[in-house]
């Protein structure tokens, strides 16, 4: 073998590298151009499978085994047909929610709306904590170190990062919500009866399901969640031309929070309601229920899906809440600002961290209080957001040909009153009652 | 001073006394007098609303308005679209406030009051951005209006000029009907507008942009997020666009038609003077994380027997862009890359020193098909503030300037 052909052969393998590594940026390219709008959807509809939802999803499958899971496609549409009123004014408008609210209806709507949101979310931040404590206790940490950490973890990562960093870790926890589907398939569950129970609507007309289905559909299409959407697309600056896009991330969004709905439920129904085990508090009593029916490493799955959707709807929570209010009534916002320059942002942002992570270090702190008084809030925070989003999202000044058609009216404004209408009984239950609504 | 909210809901009374309904919304004529109060508008339940115009107001309080005329004198309401509504348009609505460089949320407005025989003209003298605002707004009808001039005091303000307030109408039509003018934008450092440009609306800063002239919009856009720049763009009309692209230099140009759909680049390109067209094409062949794709051809090259005075009337006659000019690109008679010469020693040689001798060591160049990790590497190694980009034949095709890499490198860490 002589020189040229070396320096032949090293030519040949070097272009082959150079065409792998072609390749190899194409495809990562057109995933950025997916991934350029799909997120906000995937993302939104996912923290909605939240400490509090969870909890729901697995009492809910204790109780009733499989008995609720056809409500899910019902809840699954409405999620579709509301979140997709806010992408698309997020995509035409290029404005968020509150800015959209200020701007049409004025300032003192705007700081009402705002206020009630501060004290709903900061609410649910407290139950999103309460997760964390909860699911690190199972693996045996106590709450005195995994919250504290837990707050400085989520801060730091919000406040050090960059946009599009912190975007990237929230779609690896979506990732996550696996766990939920692979500790379904290890409590071995009776999947004939599950998909016909999906399929085919048994109603039970007592109270106490009555009740739990009112619960599920409030914890499943929580006020913030449209606000957040909203926000993402704006920021990822999408545009009208890739609404199709935008369209089809809310649809998987959608879906795909549904889909980890009906692992929670059927988990929790092949093992706690199969053997009996009916009254449960909450997810992490579910968790440590599951060690001697389905086995330590489903348990720890359940815990860990648990721990990651905490984590990840308190890291969320507190931020796009600050952003929204700062919006909505004119102070800087947004974590690419410096400190300086958004004081009362920053201000919110960690005061909502700090004081939800704190509320679950008092000793005896009545935290399940505080996860019904968090569903009471979205209960009554819900029908005030919707009607705006409704109202905004006909104005022919603002959406142009993008206004809603006449069917797609019908049906929004009938699933928004069914909505409000099971939110508000769920409100009334939960105040007067809150062992009726499975949340005692 | 009076606030625009104490005003509006104030009830009005005519010459004689009877009460002529309550203050709805203020009108302005930016084409006219650009602060002025020019009207303003009385509902009274379903009665025609009525307009009085500035010369017809003889007093002005929170609360109570009078004028100077009777009911019968006041003319019945007609929408104008060439009125600035107070309410509607300015009110919670985003302005860009040009001297603090940023988009703010209107909060309030506030008025003086300016004695003209007889009369009383308001003219808009700040708008009201800060807490001020934000606490009049929410406390109104809770508290007396003295009440919350007092809790006003205590806060701190953020108030901007009205000569400072640059409005943001998205509509086209509506803002040729108002004539809002650029003059307050084109202050402001381009760098600064395309970063304020970023909070906006896509339709807003269609809007910013519309208002500007080819060359301040091509600076403007050149600095924006590449998400951004190519949505702006789109939003214009295939004339404009093509006249903003030919301001650019032809590397920012060729980087912004790369991220357009084909279609509408060709379009584009075509709507373009032949000759930067060409240039712009020619760097459109290659791909953007090369050194072609990073290149401008915009150099200056000179024969290495010329003598500093010729290169220094060369750059002086010639149309060079001046901003990004640090180095001359030296050819030999065969047309072959055989140095460069650094501004600072062509500013300090004599007169009829030859470009030969000021040559800068060492001799880098680099070929159009480089990935963009050699440039870094060759910009890091050398402290190179240019790189030539030379072809086969070792002629010189364009150069990589520093400004470009620091663009990249900031793109790489966010």
């Amino acid at each position: 073998m002589n020189w040229t052909d070396i320096s032949a052969r090293i030519e040949a393998w070097r272009s082959r590298g150079e065409n792998a590594r072609r390749r190899g940026r194409h495809w990562r390219r057109r995933l950025a151009l997916f991934l350029a709008v799909v997120g906000p959807g995937l993302i939104t509809s996912n923290v909605d499978n939240d400490a509090g939802g969870i909890t729901t999803y697995s009492v809910v499958g204790a109780k009733f085994g499989y008995a609720m899971l056809w409500s899910l496609i019902p809840i699954a549409i409405a999620l579709y047909v509301s979140e997709e009123m806010c992408a698309r004014m997020g995509v035409v408008t290029g404005k968020g929610l509150s800015d959209l609210i200020r701007e049409e209806f004025g300032f003192r709507s705007t700081f009402f709306v705002m206020v009630a949101g501060l004290g709903v979310d900061l609410a649910n931040t407290v139950a999103e904590f309460a997760g964390v404590a909860a699911s690190m206790q199972i693996f045996g940490v106590s709450k005195y170190i995994a919250v504290p950490l837990a707050a400085i973890l989520v801060w730091v990562m919000v406040i050090r990062g960059t946009y599009r960093q912190v975007e990237k870790i929230f779609l690896v926890a979506c990732v996550f919500y696996v766990s939920y589907i692979a500790s379904a398939f290890l409590a071995k569950p009776d999947w004939l009866m599950a998909g016909r129970q999906m399929l085919i609507p048994h109603i039970q007309a007592n109270a106490p399901y009555l009740l739990m289905l009112m619960g599920l559909i409030g914890t499943s299409i929580a006020p913030w969640q449209f606000f957040y959407l909203q926000a993402g697309y704006v920021e990822k600056r999408v545009g009208p031309r890739q609404y199709k896009q935008a369209r089809a991330d809310v649809l998987v969004g959608s879906i795909s929070c549904m889909v980890i709905v009906f692992f929670i439920i059927v988990s929790t129904a092949a093992t706690l309601h199969a053997s009996g085990h009916t009254q449960i508090n909450d997810a992490a009593d579910a968790a440590r229920a599951l060690v001697p029916l389905a086995g330590k490493f489903a348990a720890g799955l359940f815990a860990f899906g648990l721990l990651n959707a905490s984590l990840f709807a308190a890291s969320i929570l507190p931020l796009s809440t600050a952003h929204v209010i700062c919006e909505g009534l004119g102070f800087e916002a947004g974590i690419d600002h410096k400190f300086r320059d958004a004081r009362i942002f920053y201000g919110l942002y960690t005061g909502l961290i700090a004081a939800g992570a704190g509320i679950i270090l008092i000793p005896k702190a009545p935290l399940l209080k505080i996860l019904i008084l968090s569903q009471v809030g979205n209960g009554i925070w819900l029908p005030i957001v919707l009607i705006f989003v409704l109202l905004l999202v006909n104005r022919r000044s603002l959406m142009g040909e993008y206004v809603n058609g006449r069917i797609l009216n019908v049906v929004a404004w009938v699933i928004s009153i069914a909505m409000i209408i099971l939110t508000l009984a769920l409100v009334y239950v939960s105040i007067f009652n809150p062992k009726a609504a499975g949340l005692g | 001073m009076l606030h625009a909210t104490e005003l509006l809901g104030s009830e009005a009374y005519d010459a004689q006394g009877n009460f002529v309904g309550r203050v709805k919304e203020f009108y302005l004529e930016p084409a006219e007098q650009g602060n002025r109060i020019s009207r303003i508008l009385f509902t009274r339940g379903k009665y025609q609303p009525l307009l009085a115009r500035h010369d017809q107001i003889g007093f002005v309080a929170p609360g109570t308005i009078r004028l100077t005329v009777g009911e019968k004198e006041l003319e019945p309401y007609q929408p104008n679209e060439s009125w600035l509504a107070v309410r509607k348009d300015l009110l919670d609505q985003q302005i860009i406030d040009t001297h603090g460089r940023k988009v703010v949320r209107v909060n309030d407005l506030d008025m003086t009051e300016q004695r003209m025989n007889g009369n009383v003209e308001l003219r808009i003298a700040r708008v009201d951005v800060g807490l001020t605002g934000a606490v009049g707004r929410l406390l109104q009808g809770l508290a007396s209006p003295a009440m919350i001039r007092k809790i006003q005091e205590k806060l701190p303000p953020r108030l901007i000029p009205w000569e400072f307030v640059n409005l943001i109408e998205p509509d086209p039509l509506r803002r040729v009907k108002l004539r809002l003018t650029s003059s307050k934008l084109a202050h402001m450092h381009p760098a600064d507008l395309a970063e304020l440009m970023e909070e906006l609306s896509p339709d807003e800063r269609s809007s910013v942009i519309a208002t500007l002239d080819e060359s301040a919009a091509a600076e403007v856009i050149a600095e924006l997020d590449k998400r951004v720049k190519t949505q702006v763009l789109e939003t214009l009309d295939t004339e404009r666009a093509a006249g903003i692209l030919e301001e650019m230099p032809p590397d920012d140009a060729a980087d912004l038609l790369a991220d357009l759909p084909a279609a509408t680049s060709r379009e584009l390109l075509r709507g373009m003077p032949q000759r930067e067209a060409d240039e712009v094409k020619g760097l459109l062949q290659f791909e953007g994380h090369t050194a072609g794709g990073m290149m401008t051809t915009e150099v200056v090259q000179v024969g290495e027997d010329a003598t500093r005075g010729e290169v220094v009337d060369y750059i002086r006659f010639h149309d060079v862009p001046l901003d990004q000019l640090d180095t001359v690109i030296l050819i030999n008679t065969n047309a072959v890359f055989v140095g460069t010469v650094s501004v600072t020693r062509l500013m300090l040689a004599e007169k009829d020193q030859r470009m030969a001798a000021l040559v800068n060591d060492p001799l880098v160049s680099i070929e159009p098909k480089a990935d963009e990790k050699e440039v870094f590497e060759l910009f890091d190694k050398y402290n190179l503030r240019s790189l030539t980009v030379v072809n086969s034949e070792q002629q010189p095709i364009g150069a990589i300037t520093v400004d470009d890499i620091v663009s990249r490198m900031h793109a790489k860490l966010r």
